[in-house]
């Protein structure tokens, strides 16, 4: 599989997911934020960071910048999109995926260990998960705070376009297990095809027991099958 | 403009520093040059009062690459791998601008670590607030954690340990200590030190502006009542910017292009400058028209005091220059080609065409004055307090009113603000005894802890300096790690007063006698004096970070207990020591008295004889037992695990208090396996290393048979409510 990651001067989990896929044998290229073209790609990564500092709203600027409107193509070309913490960001200012991301809660940096719940295992990204298995991730960002109005609320229910819900250690989703203030738990959601992921939590950081767990592998590894 | 008394007093310098400034010269300096010397011969720059004093203090080693001297330390970890780190104050500049203070703090020390080629892979503070109800505390706590993670998050390095603490003496200064952690390969490390003649003295980097001007002199005096009018002192930070200047810098490293380099931290252009001329014994020469400005109408003046962040100096070989622009380039920064070296060993400044300042290096570098200050002993404190006096507290009482006070309390509130994963290495996180993080793709790790206990050393300092060194040590050893070397931050108050000078002194004193011992080197540091408002000086506190090495991550240790049935094992023998301990101080307000003996010894006995069980894979989990004595330690073992713990009561015993509270030095406890249990005491039997079983891990609750038995639920939520109700 042919994987793309796009790297913008303050990415910083660039580099922990080109690991995550070279582990899985990946052909990944880094695509630089300056570059014009896209090599050919099944995936494409949009990694965590600060983009270019996001001293405006998170994302905002990376959005306009010139590989995204490739990476707009590629999506509207049905490729498969992966955008995880700032790449979620980007991507909802795209609008490649609808809603936004507000300050946590708390209005706080958060940075720990959480557990989300497969809502939707029935995609390109989540099928070697069984469906409400309970899965610990790590998340670490300042906006994380999931909103969009009620009718896009609905529809993402009712179209089963949310993958991963935050919840407890046993899998139960109260208030008091949603870290960051997001709508219904919401930890990731799609588009309307499906081929298009945006997620708070990263992955690529739970891909070695030893290190910290390896719930996020199957992700990665979903994307093969 | 002439050089009245008035303005050399606004500069910081003495009036007899004015006259020695004349005979350097040999003529009156102008204001720039009058600057110029303030900034090289402040306190903070210059060292003057302590350098006598730390040269005394052991550097070398069989794995010391670098001492103190260069950006930062560096240590060999074995297969060309380096390790490169250093460990820095920015207290002034947070007590004033708390958040800009702090990053930038951050954003100091780690243009330290990767200007020496180490890409930075741990970040850890140890931060100093004063007493929880005084009314500035909660300000100033937020700010400088949120600073912390406000840098840290965004550059992508974890912060992966720290302590953060209260107590009144830091009321009107608190102490922002940062250190960062890097690795590069020991064939790739790169110096200050300038050579060869009419070589590119080039500027990279963000823009100079008029912010930090006059900073490190700032940080060399004490604060009084118009302190907060220093707030344009205060740099402010761009961790965006860094991470540019960071990435640029490691990939002009991969060449061969550079001959030395050095970041502007403390008085920016002039001391980086200085610095590499003086270490190469040359001359430089910067041309100041060429110096990128953020600012119209920038003075020569304001560009080489100004203190803004994410600058580089680099001396370049020859016909490097068009491939490093590139680079930097790429990364949209500056560079700029601003002087060159010289034979003159002067520092030669031109602006418009005119020579605008000429200074000898030597009169601001090694002809920096330096002074041998009267300095006072302490004597070692009487015991005055009996238990049998006070008024009498259960046990678990005492023990759930420390472990939810607020230095004893669960740190997450501060942690969770700080990315501890990102990199992807990190093996073991905050509120452990060492943080622990993987070297990228190789089996070893390294762990780092930072320590410090200031009511130690006020009680006497000679004591406190040496017990501070054990506990960093025993911290590596807690975790499954080799001590190999730290690196200090010396935070105390005015030098200018013998009682002070005192207390700095003896605490190195302490500090060389146990990393002789423990053959556990000082290779990087930094001394900050002057904390203290209106002639009130802060307690003495020897900031230490330690480094040491796990051959392979699968080996690391945590302080989780992890079986029903396991039994803990005390290492090191308990005497009751209770002055100066936690349990004096949070349940009777007592604080007289001297600190626990260290006996140096017994401390490397102990710790090589855990160190030894660790490595025959015996020990399940272990914990050093530190401020709060063995209960507190026990308690600790508990909170993040699933278990509790059954204590039995000693057989031999004065008081119980004495036993469980007494923060007597040098003892771990040991989880092991109880079918061990013989063949770990006959070890530690026969190299005379005291041990006793204390407890055994149950579940659901911490019980001592015939004395309490508490919910482990309410241990934890004693322990973690403190910081969620402030």
């Amino acid at each position: 599989m042919n994987s793309s990651i796009i790297v913008f001067p303050g990415s910083n989990c660039d580099r922990d997911i080109s690991d995550a896929l070279e582990k899985l044998k990946f052909k990944n290229t880094m695509v630089w934020h300056k570059d014009t073209t896209l090599p050919k790609s099944d995936l494409i990564i949009v990694p965590g960071g600060f983009s270019y500092g996001d001293y405006l709203r998170s994302g905002a600027i990376a959005a306009k910048s010139n590989i995204l409107n490739e990476v707009i193509k590629s999506a509207n070309d049905g490729c498969l999109i992966l955008g995880i913490c700032n790449g979620f960001q980007i991507l909802t200012e795209t609008g490649l995926l609808k809603g936004v991301l507000l300050r946590n809660k708390n209005l706080k940096f958060i940075g720990k260990d959480i557990y989300v719940k497969t809502i939707n295992t029935d995609n390109k990204f989540c099928n070697k998960y069984k469906k409400d298995q309970v899965l610990k991730f790590n998340i670490a960002h300042n906006e994380g705070n999931y909103f969009t109005n009620s009718d896009h609320l609905k529809e993402l229910e009712d179209k089963n376009l949310i993958p991963f819900k935050y919840c407890d250690k046993e899998g139960n989703m109260h208030e008091e297990n949603n870290p960051n203030g997001s709508l219904n738990n919401i930890a990731g959601i799609f588009n309307d095809k499906k081929n298009i992921l945006g997620m708070m939590p990263h992955p690529e950081r739970m891909i070695d027991q030893m290190i910290s767990g390896n719930d996020g592998a199957n992700l990665f590894s979903s994307l093969l099958n | 403009m002439k050089i009245t008394n008035n303005i050399v007093e606004k500069h910081g310098l003495k009036p007899d520093e004015y006259s020695k400034i004349n005979e350097l010269l040999k003529r009156e300096p102008n204001l720039l040059e009058l600057g110029i010397f303030s900034a090289m011969w402040n306190e903070h720059c210059s060292y003057k009062s302590s350098r006598i004093h730390l040269k005394n203090l052991p550097t070398k080693g069989k794995q010391v690459i670098q001492g103190p001297g260069e950006n930062a330390g560096v240590i060999d970890i074995g297969d060309n791998d380096a390790i490169i780190f250093k460990i820095e104050s920015h207290n002034h500049p947070s007590y004033i601008e708390p958040y800009q203070g702090a990053a930038t703090g951050v954003g100091g020390i780690l243009r330290d670590v990767f200007t020496m080629g180490a890409r930075p892979i741990a970040l850890l503070n140890s931060i100093h607030f004063g007493s929880p109800e005084h009314p500035k505390t909660k300000t100033l706590l937020n700010g400088v954690v949120s600073g912390i993670a406000g840098y840290g998050n965004c550059i992508g390095i974890p912060t992966v340990a720290g302590e953060t603490k209260f107590n009144s003496t830091y009321n009107e200064n608190i102490l922002v200590n940062a250190m960062a952690v890097g690795h590069a390969k020991k064939d790739k490390i790169f110096y200050s030190k300038a050579k060869g003649l009419n070589k590119s003295v080039v500027y990279v980097g963000s823009k100079t502006g008029r912010d930090g001007i006059h900073g490190s002199s700032m940080a060399s005096t004490e604060f009084n009542e118009n302190s907060e009018d220093k707030k344009p002192t205060v740099q402010v930070g761009d961790p965006f910017a860094e991470k540019l200047l960071m990435e640029a810098c490691l990939e002009l490293m991969k060449d061969k292009s550079i001959i030395s380099i050095q970041d502007m931290g403390a008085a920016g252009l002039t001391s980086s400058s200085v610095e590499m001329a003086s270490k190469g014994e040359l001359g430089i020469e910067l041309h100041l028209d060429k110096v990128p400005c953020r600012e119209e109408g920038m003075t020569p003046y304001e560009m080489m005091l100004s203190e803004s962040q994410e600058r580089m100096l680099i001396i370049l070989e020859d016909k490097k220059e068009k491939d490093a622009k590139k680079i930097f380039d790429k990364w949209d920064l500056d560079f700029v080609v601003i002087g060159k070296t010289t034979n003159t060993n002067n520092l030669t400044l031109k602006f418009e065409d005119k020579i605008v300042g000429e200074i000898p290096i030597d009169a601001l570098a090694s002809k920096a004055p330096l002074y041998e200050r009267k300095w006072t002993k302490k004597k070692l404190p009487e015991k005055k307090i009996n238990i049998k006096d006070l008024k009498k507290i259960k046990l678990e009482d005492a023990l759930i009113k420390i472990l939810s006070s607020p230095n004893e309390s669960n740190k997450s509130w501060v942690t969770e603000q700080f990315d501890q994963m990102v990199m992807n290495d990190t093996a073991q996180k905050s509120g452990s005894d060492a943080a622990i993080i993987r070297i990228h793709k190789k089996e070893k790790a390294i762990a780092m802890t930072v320590d410090s206990s200031a009511d130690y050393c006020k009680a006497h300092p000679l004591t406190g300096g040496k017990q501070i060194v054990c506990e960093s040590w025993r911290n590596l050893i807690s975790v499954g790690a080799k001590p190999i070397a730290i690196t200090n931050c010396l935070n105390f108050g005015n030098p200018e007063n013998p009682k002070i000078m005192g207390e700095f002194a003896e605490c190195l004193i302490g500090l060389k006698e146990a990393c002789e011992f423990l053959d556990f080197p000082v290779v990087s540091g930094n001394v900050s004096f002057y904390n203290g408002t209106n002639k009130k000086n802060i307690d003495p506190t020897p900031v230490i970070g330690g480094v040491g090495l796990i051959q392979n991550t699968q080996n690391k240790i945590s302080h989780v207990l992890k079986k029903e049935g396991n039994i803990i094992l005390q290492v090191g023998k308990t005497f009751g020591h209770l002055h100066q301990s936690i349990f004096f101080k949070e349940i009777y307000s007592i604080t007289e008295g001297p600190p626990p003996e260290v006996n140096l010894s017994n401390e490397k006995n102990n710790g090589e004889a855990v160190l030894k069980l660790m490595n025959k894979r015996l020990i399940v989990s272990a914990h050093d037992v530190s401020s709060g004595g063995m209960i507190v330690a026990l308690a600790e073992m508990c909170l993040p695990s699933e278990y509790g713990l059954k204590i039995e009561r000693p057989q031999k015993l004065s008081n119980l208090k004495e036993y469980y509270f007494g923060e007597d030095q040098g003892r771990y406890l040991l989880e092991i396996e109880a079918k061990n249990l013989l063949n770990i005491k006959k070890i530690l039997n026969e190299n005379n290393i005291f041990n006793e079983s204390v407890a055994t891990v149950q579940k659901h609750y911490f019980e001592m048979i015939d004395e309490f038995k508490i919910d482990k639920n309410e241990l934890y939520k004693a322990n973690n409510k403190w910081y969620n109700n402030y």
